[in-house]
C-alpha cells in the first residue's frame, strides 16, 4: 500500500486529477509496469505482431458478437432464418456478421502464428512455462468457443459437426453416453442444445477467455518477454536497471504494432469484402443449407483450423490400434532397459504398459481416437518440460532441428488438408503416418532435442538499426 | 509465525466450518449441472411413429423422423438380400452379436436384421459419432468405396461402410451395425416405430 501522496495546490488540474486518482486506483503504476517501462527486446521480428493482432481480433469478435446477439434468435425454429435476416434486413449487417465470421478464421490464424512463434524460439522454455500454459488454456477454450459458435447458424454444417463432437463424448466407456446427453440435453442434438451452446458461446466462454487473456499478459509481464534470440534481455542491465537490451513497450512497440494491425486491417477487410466465404473455407457451402436431423451432407469437414485434430481422429482405426500398441511396446522396453531410474520405476512402466495395452485391446478404437485428437492439443501443455534442448531459440539450434520443425509444419498442413477431404485408403494411411510423427515429434523430444552440436549463444541480442 | 501462537482450538473451527461451506457449495453446483439433463418435455416426445410401407418399389428407402432420428424403411431386392450372404467374412459382427440388447431386437438377429427378409428397419445414425449415412445401393466400384462393393451405405464423416442389412465392415471406424429400433407390422402395409410389445 502506498502512502497518500499530497501535490502542490498550485499543480495543473490534470496533474491534481490524476494524483487524486492515483491515491485512490493504482493508475500511474499500472500504466508505467505495462506500457512505459515494461521493456521489450528491441529484437522483435514480424512473428512478434501475433501476440497484439490476437488481441485485436479479440476485441472485434466481442465487438461483433454483441451486435450480433441483439438480432440473433438461439431457437432451433428461429435461428437460421434470424441469421439470413441479419444477412439481408438488418442494416449493415451483413458486415457485422461477415466480420465476426471471417475473425473466427483470423483468430486461428493470428493464434497458430502466435503459437508457431513460441515454439521456434523456446519462448515456453524458463521461466515462461505459466505464461504459455496460460496460451495453451486460450487456444482450448478458442476451441469450445469456435465449435459453440459454429453451431449457433443452424445449418447443416453446424448441426452435423456438432452432432459428431459431442458424441466423441459418447465414446468414453462408462460415463461417456450419460455425459453425450448432459451436453446435449436431449437425445439428439436440438433446441436445448442450441440454446445452451449460445450461452456458452455468448457469455460463459467469453468470460474465461477474457480472465485467461489477463493472466496471460500478467505472467508475461512478471517474467518480460522472449525474442528470436532467446536471450534473456535482463543479464545485461544499465545504471538505472533497465535492460540494455530491451525499449519500452510504449511508445516503440505500440507505434511499431500500428503497422501490423494496419498489414492484417488490409487483409483481412479484403476477405470480408471480397471472399467472407474464402472459397467454402471459413463458411461451408453446405451451412447455407437449414439443419436437417435426417440427412447427413454428403461430404462432411470441420472448419479448416480443426482439420489436423480430426484427420488424427479418422487415423484411429482398428489397424492403427495395433501400430499403437507396437509403440507401446517400444516405449516400455526403452523405458525399462535404457532409463536412468530405480527397478520400481521400470516395473511402473512396465506394469502400466501391460494396463495401458490391455485397455487398448478392450475398448473400440472410436475411443482411443478421441483420446487421440484431444491428446494431440493437451500434449502442447507439456512442451516446457519435453525440451530439454541447452538453448531456447532454434537460431542457436542444431541445423537438422530446423528442418524436424519444418518437417513438422509440414506435416500439420498436409493433416490439415487430409482433415477436409472425404475419406480414402490412401488418405487414412497418409494420416495415420502423421499421427504418429505428431506424437513422436513431442514424446521424443526429451530424448531428440538434447542430440547435435548447439551453436555458440551471443552476449547480447543480435540487432541492427534501421 | 512461532507455533506457540498457534490457537488450535481456533484452526479445528476453521477446518470444520470450510469443511462444511466446501460441501454446501458443492451441493449447489447438483442443481445447476441437473439443469443440463432433458427436461421432461424432452424425454416425453418418444411415442411410436405409424408409417405406411405399401408404397416403397424394392430398391427404395423412406425415411421417417422418430424420436428426432432419421428412421430408414429399405425395400430389399433379391439380388441385394444374396448379397447379404456374399459380404459376411467381410464384416466386423455378421451375427449382430455386439451390444444385441441396446442393437438388435431378439426378432432381428439374422442375416438381414429385420422381420421380414425383404424390408430392413434400422436408425439411419452411424455408429462412430452419430452422422447419418448415405445410400449406396448401386452395386461395383465407385468413388470412396472397394471395386467388389455389393450395395449397403456409407458414412459420408469417417467413411465406415454398411451393408444392406446395417452391418458395419471390418477396420473401419464404425465399432457397431446399425441399430433397428423396436418395430411391429400392424398388418401388412403399416409398420409401427418404436414399439415391439404385441409382436
Amino acid at each position: 500500500m502506498a502512502d497518500f501522496k499530497e501535490i502542490s495546490p498550485n499543480a495543473p488540474l490534470a496533474e491534481k486529477a490524476l494524483n487524486w486518482v492515483d491515491n485512490r486506483f493504482p493508475l500511474s503504476k499500472l500504466y508505467k509496469e505495462h506500457l512505459s517501462e515494461y521493456y521489450a527486446p528491441k529484437n522483435f521480428n514480424f512473428l512478434y505482431f501475433f501476440g497484439v493482432l490476437s488481441m485485436l481480433v479479440l476485441v472485434i469478435q466481442i465487438l461483433t458478437g454483441i451486435f450480433l446477439t441483439m438480432h440473433y434468435k438461439p431457437d432451433a425454429a428461429l435461428a437460421f432464418a434470424s441469421v439470413e435476416y441479419i444477412m439481408r434486413d438488418v442494416p449493415w449487417g451483413w458486415l457485422i456478421r461477415y466480420m465476426h465470421s471471417t475473425g473466427a478464421s483470423a483468430f486461428f490464424v493470428v493464434v497458430y502464428m502466435h503459437m508457431f512463434r513460441g515454439l521456434i524460439y523456446g519462448s515456453y522454455r524458463k521461466p515462461r512455462e505459466l505464461v504459455w500454459l496460460f496460451g495453451c488454456a486460450i487456444f482450448l477454450a478458442l476451441m469450445g468457443e469456435a465449435f459453440m459458435g459454429y453451431l449457433l447458424p443452424w445449418g447443416q454444417m453446424s448441426y452435423w459437426g456438432a452432432q459428431v463432437i459431442v458424441n466423441l463424448f459418447s465414446a468414453i466407456p462408462f460415463i461417456g453416453p450419460d455425459l453425450a446427453l448432459l451436453i446435449r440435453g436431449d437425445y439428439v442434438v436440438g433446441d436445448a442444445t442450441l440454446n445452451r451452446f449460445f450461452a456458452f458461446h455468448v457469455i460463459a466462454v467469453p468470460l474465461v477467455l477474457l480472465g485467461l487473456v489477463v493472466a496471460h499478459i500478467i505472467a508475461l509481464h512478471e517474467v518480460g518477454s522472449n525474442n528470436p534470440d532467446g536471450i534473456e534481455i535482463k543479464a545485461h542491465k544499465d545504471a538505472n536497471g533497465k535492460p540494455l537490451d530491451g525499449i519500452p513497450f510504449h511508445p516503440y512497440y505500440t507505434v511499431h504494432d500500428i503497422m501490423g494491425v494496419m498489414g492484417f486491417l488490409l487483409v483481412f477487410t479484403a476477405i470480408i469484402f471480397f471472399a467472407p466465404e474464402f472459397g467454402g473455407y471459413f463458411l461451408e457451402y453446405n451451412n447455407f443449407i437449414p439443419a436437417d436431423p435426417l440427412k447427413t451432407p454428403l461430404h462432411i469437414a470441420p472448419v479448416w483450423y480443426f482439420t489436423p485434430y480430426y484427420s488424427m481422429l479418422r487415423a484411429i482405426t482398428n489397424e492403427m490400434m495395433y501400430a499403437l500398441i507396437v509403440c507401446v511396446i517400444a516405449a516400455a522396453y526403452l523405458g525399462a532397459t535404457r532409463a536412468a531410474i530405480s527397478s520400481i520405476l521400470k516395473a511402473a512402466i512396465i506394469g502400466g504398459a501391460l494396463l495401458l495395452m490391455g485397455l487398448m485391446l478392450a475398448i473400440d478404437a472410436k475411443f482411443w481416437g478421441v483420446v487421440v485428437m484431444g491428446g494431440s492439443v493437451i500434449i502442447l501443455f507439456f512442451l516446457p518440460w519435453l525440451d530439454h534442448c541447452e538453448v531456447k531459440s532454434i537460431r542457436f539450434k542444431p541445423t537438422w532441428h530446423t528442418y524436424l520443425y519444418a518437417v513438422f509444419v509440414i506435416n500439420f498442413f498436409v493433416l490439415g488438408y487430409l482433415g477436409i477431404k472425404p475419406p480414402s485408403q490412401i488418405n487414412e494411411r497418409i494420416s495415420q503416418v502423421g499421427t504418429l510423427f505428431y506424437f513422436g515429434f513431442f514424446l521424443l523430444m526429451p530424448w531428440w532435442s538434447r542430440l547435435g552440436e548447439t551453436k555458440p549463444v551471443p552476449d547480447r541480442v543480435n540487432f541492427v538499426a534501421h | 509465525m512461532s507455533e506457540t501462537t498457534v490457537d488450535n482450538g481456533k484452526r479445528t473451527w476453521l477446518i470444520a466450518t470450510g469443511c462444511a461451506g466446501a460441501v454446501g457449495g458443492a451441493a449447489v453446483a447438483v442443481p445447476f449441472i441437473s439443469t443440463f439433463s432433458p427436461s421432461e418435455r424432452a424425454k416425453a416426445a418418444g411415442a411410436a411413429v405409424e408409417v405406411d410401407i405399401s408404397a416403397i418399389k424394392p430398391g427404395e428407402k423412406l425415411t421417417v423422423e422418430w424420436r428426432g432420428k432419421p428412421v430408414w424403411v429399405v425395400r430389399r431386392t433379391p439380388e441385394q438380400l444374396e448379397a447379404l450372404k456374399k459380404v459376411e467374412v467381410q464384416l466386423a459382427d455378421p451375427e449382430s452379436k455386439r451390444n444385441p440388447n441396446e442393437l438388435t431386437p431378439a426378432y432381428a438377429r439374422n442375416q438381414g436384421r429385420s422381420i421380414k427378409p425383404e424390408f430392413f428397419v434400422g436408425v439411419g445414425i452411424c455408429s462412430h459419432l452419430g452422422c447419418s449415412p448415405s445410400d449406396k445401393f448401386q452395386m461395383g466400384p465407385q468413388a470412396s468405396l472397394p471395386d467388389d462393393w455389393q450395395g449397403g451405405f456409407f458414412c459420408p464423416c469417417h467413411g465406415s461402410t454398411f451393408d444392406m442389412a446395417g452391418r458395419v465392415y471390418k477396420n473401419k471406424p464404425a465399432p457397431d451395425n446399425l441399430e433397428v429400433p423396436p418395430h411391429m407390422y400392424l398388418s401388412d402395409s403399416r409398420l409401427l416405430i418404436g414399439e415391439d410389445k404385441k409382436a
